[in-house]
């Protein structure tokens, strides 16, 4: 098989679809696409089934070589790629001739950005999934490297060209607001402590990868002790004894000890994951049916919607 | 029992508020209940020690079917009186874990007999005598908590873990006992190595919530043949 071979992953890239399912009772992080946002848009680029698998790039800076005619779609952070040095938009399908060099830029902002090509990468599939969890250092399972071969499921050597409408493309730069479901142990925090929560500003620190953000600003002060230690959703948020919040995100431990005040959504945990240190959100909480209205909207937009033929319009079947 | 929303796709079933020993069992039960029925909707299932985390595809369900499912299926057949009806114990996987105690496979042993005024012989009885449960899987891929260890060798961790502890090292930690599947940091007080595998991506974890372990004492030369490495 050919296809994109790596010169360069950038500051880490890895392969992930919409993560494992059935496995973590094994111990096994769920994996997965972190922004299921800009994920869905670079399948939806393609027509690609949603669970499709993607190069999923951390703050850009990815350079490979095209071994055969192909075509690949980018979404998220990176504003800008290019092909032999000429620049393109990002949010929008990418014809590659062989032989041809594509580049995407280092990111200004936002953190994450999707590669699809038609059918999804071709890689090797553990756990049902073909996410990679690099955490667990199971042999196998592993980040992209320079020399990979990075191959599609469908040769399609031309595709029709298309661009996300501006309106529905991801802005990171946007100061946020976390909506917490309120989790299993909201009621042991004290109230004084889930105001200074929600009315507080909390800024994104350094700390933060594929398992969790961890947030910087007012610590909570009578944080309840640790709790007999229960399995984690994704988008949970713990508070360990230093009042600090951890958002916990794909590539989690399974179960834990620390209390949770709730758990953010993935449309949310998405715009987070997409954020870089130091920028600014907020925190509030919600009610979980809004949320999964939201969620159920979202998944019908993106499994019902068709695009135009003039590759820059969808509309609703 | 209480059931509770947790975020967009999960739920959380509290059993009790307090471990005991007869609870994953209980919770595997459920677990391999649900997952019988084949659910579509049905994303993961994460027992632990007193609770089980339903995760759910929620596009298919919404929070208040998942709660009139799971209610109706905790009601539906009762859990066997474990006075009258005798539990089956052929349906409860039981584990035979060799380990080769010694100081050399074990650094923290002889800290562990001075510290609780026992010699490492007595340790290592302590150990083997008693049958654990399996309360959770975590930490690592394959990696179980097991309880209760006999509070004559129940020891807190160490107060700066280790960078390095190597696979197959079987640990303490105050009352429950463990063997990393592989190496990795970890705080546990260890007192020797077992050769076999806990994790591989095939057969997943050896382990599971319910399961029931024993662990007998092997020889350097035993350990080495069955694979272990020093």
């Amino acid at each position: 098989m050919s296809g994109l071979r790596v010169i360069n992953p950038g500051a880490r890239a890895t392969v992930q679809d919409s993560g494992r399912r059935g496995y973590r009772r094994h111990g096994l992080s769920a994996g997965g696409a972190l922004d299921i946002h800009s994920f869905s848009w670079a399948n939806k680029l393609l027509d690609n089934p949603a669970n499709s698998a993607c190069v999923e790039l951390l703050l850009g800076g990815f350079e490979a070589e095209a071994e055969t005619d192909m075509v690949v779609a980018v979404a998220g952070a990176a504003t800008r790629v290019r092909v032999n040095g000429q620049p393109q938009n990002g949010w929008q399908t990418v014809q590659l001739s062989q032989g041809d060099r594509f580049a995407v830029d280092p990111t200004r902002s936002g953190r994450i950005t999707y590669i699809a090509t038609p059918g999804g990468f071709d890689t090797a599939t553990w756990f049902g999934s073909r996410s990679v969890v690099v955490r667990e250092q199971i042999e196998g399972i592993e980040a992209i490297q320079k020399g990979d071969i990075l191959s599609p499921v469908h040769a399609t050597s031309r595709y029709q060209p298309r661009r996300v409408p501006e309106r529905f493309r991801g802005h990171y730069s946007d100061r946020m607001t976390l909506r917490l479901v309120p989790a299993a142990q909201y009621s042991q925090f004290n109230q004084d402590d889930l105001l200074r929560l929600t009315t507080s500003t909390y800024r994104v620190s350094n700390h933060s990868d594929r398992m969790g953000f961890r947030l910087e600003g007012p610590a909570l002060e009578r944080v309840p002790t640790g709790i007999i230690s229960e399995g984690i959703a994704v988008g949970s948020v713990q508070v360990p004894g230093d009042g600090k919040p951890i958002v916990l995100l794909n590539d989690c431990q399974t179960i834990g000890g620390y209390p949770k005040p709730g758990t953010l959504g993935a449309l949310d945990a998405g715009q987070l994951a997409q954020r870089l240190p130091g920028q600014e959100l907020e925190i509030c909480f919600a009610n979980v049916a809004d949320i999964q209205n939201e969620r159920v909207v979202f998944h019908r937009f993106f499994s019902e919607s068709c695009w135009h033929s003039d590759g820059y319009s969808l509309s609703w079947r | 029992m209480k059931i509770s929303a947790v975020s967009e796709d999960s739920v959380l079933v509290t059993f009790a508020d307090a471990i005991n020993d007869t609870l994953p069992r209980r919770i595997a039960l459920l677990c391999n209940r649900i997952e019988a029925e084949r659910n579509d909707w049905l994303v993961d299932l994460v027992p632990s020690y007193t609770t089980l985390l339903v995760i759910y595809d929620p596009v298919r369900i919404d929070f208040r079917r998942v709660e009139a499912y799971l209610t109706r299926s905790l009601g539906m057949p009762r859990e066997p009186d474990p006075e009258s009806a005798s539990p089956d114990p052929t349906d409860q996987t039981s584990h035979d874990i060799p380990v080769y105690y010694s100081p050399e496979s074990g650094p923290d042993l002889e800290w562990i007999a001075r510290e609780n005024n026992l010699s490492i012989d007595d340790v290592i009885n302590h150990h083997t005598r008693r049958t654990y449960t399996v309360y959770a899987i975590g930490f690592a891929p394959g990696f179980a908590f097991m309880g209760e260890v006999d509070p004559a060798i129940a020891t807190p961790r160490k107060g700066t873990p280790r960078s390095r502890v190597p696979a197959g090292s079987v640990g303490i930690a105050n009352q429950q006992t463990a063997v990393y599947p592989k190496a990795s940091p970890g705080g546990w007080q260890l007192i020797g190595n077992s050769p076999i595998t806990l994790f591989d991506p095939t057969n997943l974890s050896l382990l599971n919530v319910g399961d029931v372990v024993r662990f007998h004492a092997v020889s350097r030369e035993r350990f080495l043949e069955l694979g272990g490495e020093l």
